[in-house]
């Protein structure tokens, strides 16, 4: 390293400037733009949120984009590799993969937005109330001791297993697999919102609600979720991977929705027989969506917790 | 201390009735009886007796004081569709096929995961990090019943290294293991590579750094020991997602384990077998986060023991 010579003339003298002191603020910025900001930040997020934007749309316009039905069976065009006629190949009965692959797309989404949404519902209600209830005289801490019991029981029992006991009995599709998966799923949810309320409602703003007379409702309604709002969105972008592969899963087992619909987990299933004859495309199209869609709902997930919630952050 | 591991044995019987319960109303929601639509069509006298015989005809409280009567004295009944077979036995010969690839699955998971995100936060936001971590959410991404048909396809038909499939020697439980072990392992890899992180930044590091310590010593009594703890926590929820994975792994990979059993019996609707798995399954979870949840504070001296459950 070469010696600096320091001396007057490295100095310069500066002009006060009252305007930039007035001004130095870093502009103000909302919560939720300073959010996207921080996700926009994130490669890998980004490159999430533009896989599940291709996903969403291959799902809602990919079945229009050729001229086959998801049940059309052309018994000559069975078992074609991927072609300028069929995309991704044909199936054993003939049917377009492409259109099939998507339909199936449909169908994953559907459970998990519908799965999630029921989860988000009941979850907020009950873990809100139970974690307002708690400390609130006798009544509230037994309101919130029931709720935790039950919370504290349906939580240890795998929820997978009761999904599998609840298909049992009921028809099996996809109203089905919405129900079943929402009836264990919103549990998760009801322990960490109650969580976040029980904190919450040690804040002096609420006390200060509640001083002036505010009516429980709206304490709850106005001053408590709003602000977890945060953790649910975090929650969320992990809960619907769970529902796509559950419902991938239930279906692969033969649970799931049932022909002449698609999932992707039954088209794997179907596809599990050729494997060894070669037909790798019928398992490599719908094996290779539900990872991109797993994967892009993760790595989106994680760019949401690490823009929302400082206290993970490295 | 002595008042919480009693609270949690407590909460550890009921969660189990809970579940028994449960299972019991969930089969009794079905419309008709096992056997009205046998294809057989037995006689009404032979049904009459067979209803009898597995105490059908009585009312359903009834029927429920005898389910729990006969769970206490751990019989959970008889296989409808092999009337030779009793469930215990079902359990007997399945459980350790099934607990041999989970473990397996669980140890190749733990190592390997433990490794790679120790890796990672040693060479934080550089190359290797970014390989690893990517290597991870792949790993998270790929559900085993996907990993499986291709692992078979690669290292069984393409590559004859391992059996294709069924039970047998020890090589046949390699491939299943692996397919069972990637979700797992990716997941403790993350878990890991943020709690190293963590551990990292802390104080008695840097003192250990300051005295001189060699890298290693650092790393693993210092780093890795501490990093784990919060792993550790984790392993009950990938204990439960191991037991769900046997179901497809055995099903693909034609094993005889009581995952495979169990999806049978939801194929032929054998009620006393999907009962007796679903609840043995339930117990042996519930003890293993019981197990895990002890051994845990037992490890942390820094964990109190305490009535608390609260989900914060």
């Amino acid at each position: 390293m070469s010696k600096e010579v320091i001396n007057d003339s490295s100095f310069k003298k500066l002009q006060k400037n009252n305007d930039f002191a007035e001004n130095s603020m870093r502009p103000s910025v909302s919560a939720f733009k300073e959010s996207v900001i921080n996700i926009v930040k994130n490669k890998m997020a980004v490159i999430g949120f533009i896989l599940i934007v291709v996903i969403f749309f291959l799902a809602i316009f990919g079945p229009h984009m050729v001229n086959y039905g998801h049940s059309e069976q052309i018994l000559e065009d069975a078992n074609l590799p991927p072609s300028l006629d069929h995309w991704f190949g044909t199936d054993n009965l003939g049917r377009d993969m492409w259109v099939r692959t998507w339909l199936g797309a449909r169908v994953s989404l559907t459970v998990g937005l519908a799965a999630t949404l029921i989860d988000i519902i009941f979850g907020v209600v009950i873990g809100g109330i139970a974690g307002y209830a708690a400390g609130r005289g006798k009544i509230g801490d037994r309101i919130d001791g029931f709720l935790m019991r039950l919370i504290e029981i349906l939580y240890g029992i795998p929820y997978l297993l009761v999904v599998i006991l609840l298909l049992v009995v009921m028809e099996p599709g996809l109203f089905t697999i919405i129900i079943a998966l929402a009836a264990t799923g919103w549990v998760g949810m009801a322990r960490i919102i109650r969580g976040q309320v029980l904190q919450l409602s040690t804040q002096d703003y609420v006390l200060a609600a509640q001083k002036l007379g505010t009516p429980h409702w709206k304490i709850i309604t106005k001053h408590l979720w709003p602000n977890t709002l945060n953790i649910i969105i975090v929650n969320l972008s992990f809960t619907i991977p769970t529902a796509i592969f559950s419902e991938a899963f239930l279906s692969f087992i033969g649970l799931g929705v049932q022909a002449p619909f698609a999932s992707w987990g039954t088209m794997a299933n179907d596809a599990l027989s050729v494997i060894f004859s070669g037909e790798w495309w019928q398992l490599f199209f719908p094996a290779l969506l539900i990872s991109f869609t797993m994967f892009a709902f993760n790595v989106f997930g994680d760019g949401v917790q690490d823009a929302l919630d400082p206290s993970i952050k490295e | 201390m002595n008042i919480y591991i009693v609270k949690r044995i407590f909460t550890m019987l009921l969660t189990i009735w809970a579940i028994a319960t449960l299972t019991f109303i969930i089969m009794k929601c079905i419309p008709g009886d096992p056997f009205a639509s046998d294809s057989r069509a037995l006689p009404e006298e032979v049904l009459q007796n067979v209803r009898a015989k597995y105490n059908l005809d009585k009312p359903v409280p009834v029927q429920y004081a005898l389910y729990m009567k006969d769970m206490l004295s751990f019989d959970l009944g008889v296989s409808l569709n092999s009337e030779t077979r009793t469930v215990n036995e079902i359990i007997k010969q399945g459980a350790p096929v099934s607990a041999i690839i989970g473990l397996q699955a669980m140890i190749i998971a733990a190592i390997f995961g433990v490794i790679l995100g120790s890796v990672s936060a040693l060479n934080h936001r550089k190359f290797i990090d970014y390989f690893a971590t990517t290597i991870a959410i792949i790993g998270i991404s790929i559900p085993n019943f996907i990993l499986a048909p291709f692992l078979i396809k690669y290292f069984a038909v393409d590559m004859p290294l391992f059996p294709v499939a069924r039970w047998g020697t020890w090589m046949h439980s390699v491939l299943p293991s692996i397919a069972l072990a990637v979700t797992p392992l990716a997941i403790i890899a993350r878990f890991m590579r943020s709690s190293m992180l963590e551990v990292l930044k802390q104080d008695y590091i840097m003192t250990a750094n300051s005295k001189g310590l060699s890298k290693y010593k650092i790393v693993w009594s210092h780093g890795i020991r501490n990093a784990i703890l919060p792993v550790v926590s984790f392993i009950g929820p990938l204990f439960a997602s191991l037991i769900t994975g046997t179901f497809v792994i055995e099903q693909i990979f034609a094993i005889p384990g009581i995952g495979r059993y169990f999806v049978e019996s939801v194929f032929n609707r054998d009620y006393p077998v999907i009962m007796g798995t679903t609840i043995f399954f339930s117990a042996v979870l519930v003890f293993v986060l019981f197990i895990i949840d002890m051994s845990y504070r037992l490890i942390d001296p820094r964990i109190k023991l305490t009535s608390e459950g609260d989900g914060k």
